[in-house]
């Protein structure tokens, strides 16, 4: 029989207004084997770490059950607090009396009546829990980004510079994601590429950093510590070790039909290309959909006119496989399709572009070499309309429930530049609200009105059409109370961003979880930011939510140092609670093997002795470094020999028992 | 609490929870507030994959009105595959249920992920709802722990 004490948390008046822990407490002093219970106002303090320690030892206590919040949030924290006072850690229960009850029921009867079930299973469970002993594995000293934008490359060089290898795994020809793009960033109107390149290069030169581009993950197998990744890297049809990026090939290919990525569509390029001029690496790729060579067998000029003898038709994807540490998700994110909001004719008019679209007409490598002109007739535009928070907060299946957060800024920053480069431009802004939190942002915002004589309007844009040479637009002023027609040249749209769309698969293949917006989920949304819940994996920037460049950067360093940590260390604690067979029980038949996901389980034949059986037969062996602890097999086998230590057959079962007394 | 018929009836209803999605999913609607009846009782598993048959019979036997398997939403199973092995098994098992006597809709796997605590309060709620409509389960009742009460 064990001696189990009982600790029950007011958690303040989170628990203690809706559950009566007093009554919690006494009603626990019933159950068998329970030789102490108490209450406490927080439990998790220094004060109740020491109640729970001070009568492990008075009481002698084998086992422990704490009422109060979450096991998610708390477990881990009482667990060290037994194991300081000599206790085994696994002898540890957690009753959640908040989450699951006094946070949402309101009858204090009811609550408190529930609160005992929970209190009296997470007794019974604990009078069947033995102590368990965690196991150790090595850690491979190595990190693997996915996404080769500012957030997997911050967090690279992070990891780099901390000593450890570290691969980026990039999906395009060239590192630079999304701020490459970029022509200025805000509050301080530096240009993207001038704080950016450096970086790549870095990133490029640091030997610790090895950078796979135009590849992709393929597949992720293992755990913290241990990974295995397959890499696809996809052909390019240049040997990049010869290539030098000269450019001759790509200015020659006669096929320039194909949409430039890197400038949103606005013009073509050759189905060779070097995505932009800092490309990194600086390195041709082939477009295999419009290489004529490739699909006809006819052409072939870039080979001839290649001085280096770089083009190799023929090459093939080559499939790498790697050990990991630690993965890194920086998958980034995307603008929304305009199309999907006919009112503001996106599709039907080509003066009517997205802000990334704006981007590039404005930047210096961009398709106009950075004089703005409208993309439909080339000529300068005297009046631009801006259209904010379109697909953001927007609660209808077209948009997106949230604030895409960079939106209201950086259409200050076009308004700002507009007015500062061409001054004889009208430029009028329609917004729901301006939300400019963050360092010298409203300051910006406020020079943007103040100084260069942006027009705000407050109001939706109703619809946009096209009347001659010129673009109608319809709005409300809400401030004003009237409705508003202008006569403009251009409108731009700040599209809402959503994510990028390889991060479903990335998250899948990473089993990392996702919220309903295909954004990773952190552990903890205030305590654990970076981290995903599946231990070993990170997250890098807007792949976990909208963010801005700085808050790229921070949150990539964050990730970078938790990386930084967990490759710091030379074993890693595995989780003991793992599948273990009962040799005298199992007769051999497989079918555990057939359902682990883990390939954790194998077969030997090995001399059991036991009450009926005797001699050599061929039982299951659970390999505890590779199991996992998901329980497929103790249900699929048909014996009872398999079990979850932590989670046994029988621990379950008396689980079901105390709910159903 | 949304349950407004039969208010003499209470019943009992056993969630079994797996401890990446779904039991996240149900502390979230706990940090948002949200209501459902105190009669559902959840018991935490590393997957809905470790959810063995016998433990909804014996839920039954011993007196459950209801018994609910939540996990990770298919294609995001922690372990990979483990809510598929669930789903074939709860579907051979409900089906045998059914057919003894134990009404289908007593049982029922529902995917909540993390991030879901509006979807666990409501899928709660109208889970209560309906076996609250069903009545007592009978059916599988031990009598011999009924006497025991």
């Amino acid at each position: 029989m064990q001696r189990i004490g009982v600790f029950v948390c007011w958690c303040g008046s989170n628990i203690a207004a809706t559950v009566d822990v007093q009554a919690v407490a006494e009603a626990m002093k019933r159950e068998p084997g329970v030789v102490y219970a108490a209450n406490y106002q927080y439990m998790c303090s220094e004060g109740g770490q020491k109640l729970i320690s001070d009568a492990i030892h008075e009481y002698n206590l084998t086992g422990v059950v704490i009422c109060s919040c979450s096991p998610r949030m708390h477990e881990a924290t009482f667990r060290k607090t037994a194991q300081r006072a000599g206790l085994n850690p696994y002898m540890v229960e957690i009753a959640n009396i908040r989450e699951h009850c006094s946070w949402i029921h309101k009858d204090k009867a009811e609550a408190t009546e529930k609160a005992i079930i929970l209190a009296r299973t997470a007794v019974a469970k604990v009078q069947l829990n033995a102590p368990l002993t965690p196991g150790e594995s090595p850690v491979t000293k190595r990190a693997l980004v996915i996404g080769g934008g500012i957030a997997g490359i911050q967090t690279a060089l992070d990891i780099a510079d901390a000593g450890f290898e570290v691969d980026i795994v990039e999906k395009t020809p060239t590192i630079g994601g999304r701020m490459a793009q970029l022509d200025k960033t805000f509050p301080t109107l530096d240009c993207a590429a001038c704080i950016l390149t450096p970086k790549m290069v870095d990133a490029a030169q640091n030997e610790k950093i090895d950078l796979l581009t135009y590849s992709e993950v393929e597949s992720v197998s293992g755990f913290v510590g241990n990974f295995t990744v397959k890499i696809r890297k996809k052909a390019r049809y240049v040997d990049s070790t010869k290539c030098t990026g000269c450019g001759a090939c790509t200015e020659k290919c006669p096929s320039r039909k194909g949409l430039n990525e890197f400038n949103m569509g606005l013009n073509t390029r050759g189905a060779i290309y070097i995505p932009f001029a800092q490309a990194i690496p600086n390195v041709a790729t082939i477009d295999p959909t419009q290489c004529l060579k490739l699909k006809s067998g006819k052409c072939g000029l870039c080979e001839k006119i290649c001085s280096a003898k770089a083009i190799d038709y023929t090459q093939k994807d080559e499939i790498i496989e790697r050990q990991y540490g630690a993965i890194v998700a920086a998958t980034g994110f995307k603008p929304i399709d305009a199309s999907k909001y006919d009112e503001y004719g996106y599709s039907d008019n080509p003066d009517v572009v997205t802000s990334l679209e704006f981007e590039r007409l404005m930047n210096a490598a961009g398709p106009n070499k950075g004089v703005l002109l409208r993309p439909s007739d080339k000529q300068h535009p005297h009046d631009i309309v801006f259209i904010q928070c379109v697909g953001s907060r927007c609660d209808d299946h077209r948009g997106k429930s949230y604030c895409s957060k960079i939106c209201c800024m950086y259409t200050a920053k076009h308004a700002m530049l507009v007015r500062e480069k061409y001054p004889d431009t009208n430029v009028h802004v329609f917004y729901i609200d301006v939300r400019t939190p963050g360092k010298n942002f409203d300051e910006f915002y406020r020079r943007a009105v103040e100084q260069y004589g942006v027009e705000y309007i407050k109001g939706m844009v109703g619809k946009v059409w096209k009347n001659g040479d010129k673009l109608m637009v319809q709005g409300s002023d809400l401030l004003n109370g009237e409705q508003l027609l202008l006569e403009t040249d251009m409108v731009v749209l700040a599209t809402a961003i959503e994510p990028d769309p390889s991060a479903r698969s990335v998250a899948t293949m990473l089993t990392a979880s996702m919220d309903t917006n295909d954004f990773f989920t952190e552990a903890h949304a205030k305590l654990r930011p970076v981290e995903s819940p599946t231990a070993g994996v990170f997250l890098s920037g807007t792949c976990q939510g909208p963010k801005d460049v700085p808050e790229t950067v921070a949150q990539a360093s964050a990730a970078a140092s938790k990386v930084i940590g967990l490759l710091s260390k030379d074993k890693m604690i595995t989780n003991p609670c793992v599948a273990q067979s009962n040799e005298l029980l199992c007769n051999g038949c497989s079918t555990c093997e057939r359902v682990c996901p883990y390939g954790a389980i194998t077969y030997v034949d090995k001399e059991v002795r036991g009450p009926e059986v005797r001699g050599v037969k061929r039982v299951a062996q659970v390999n505890p470094a590779v199991c996992q602890g998901c329980g497929a097999c103790t249900v699929s086998c048909p014996s009872g020999a398999m079990d979850l230590k932590g989670f046994t057959n029988r621990e379950i079962m008396a689980e079901v028992d105390a709910i159903c007394k | 609490m949304q349950v407004t018929e039969n208010k003499a009836f209470k019943p009992l209803i056993v969630a079994f929870c797996c401890n990446w999605c779904s039991y996240a999913g149900a502390d979230l609607a706990g940090t948002s507030r949200l209501t459902y009846p105190a009669d559902v009782k959840i018991i935490r598993v590393p997957c809905s994959c470790r959810v063995n048959p016998l433990f909804i019979l014996r839920a039954f036997q011993r007196g459950a009105d209801g018994v609910i398997i939540c996990g990770c939403h298919p294609g995001d199973c922690h372990y990979t595959t483990g809510n598929y092995y669930a789903r074939r098994r709860m579907t051979t098992l409900f089906s045998m249920l059914d057919y003894l006597g134990i009404e289908r809709a007593r049982t029922r796997v529902e995917w909540v992920s993390a991030a879901e605590g509006v979807k666990f309060a409501s899928v709660m709620n109208d889970f209560v709802k309906t076996v609250t409509e069903l009545g007592e389960n009978v059916k599988l009742g031990d009598l011999r722990c009924k006497e025991s009460l």
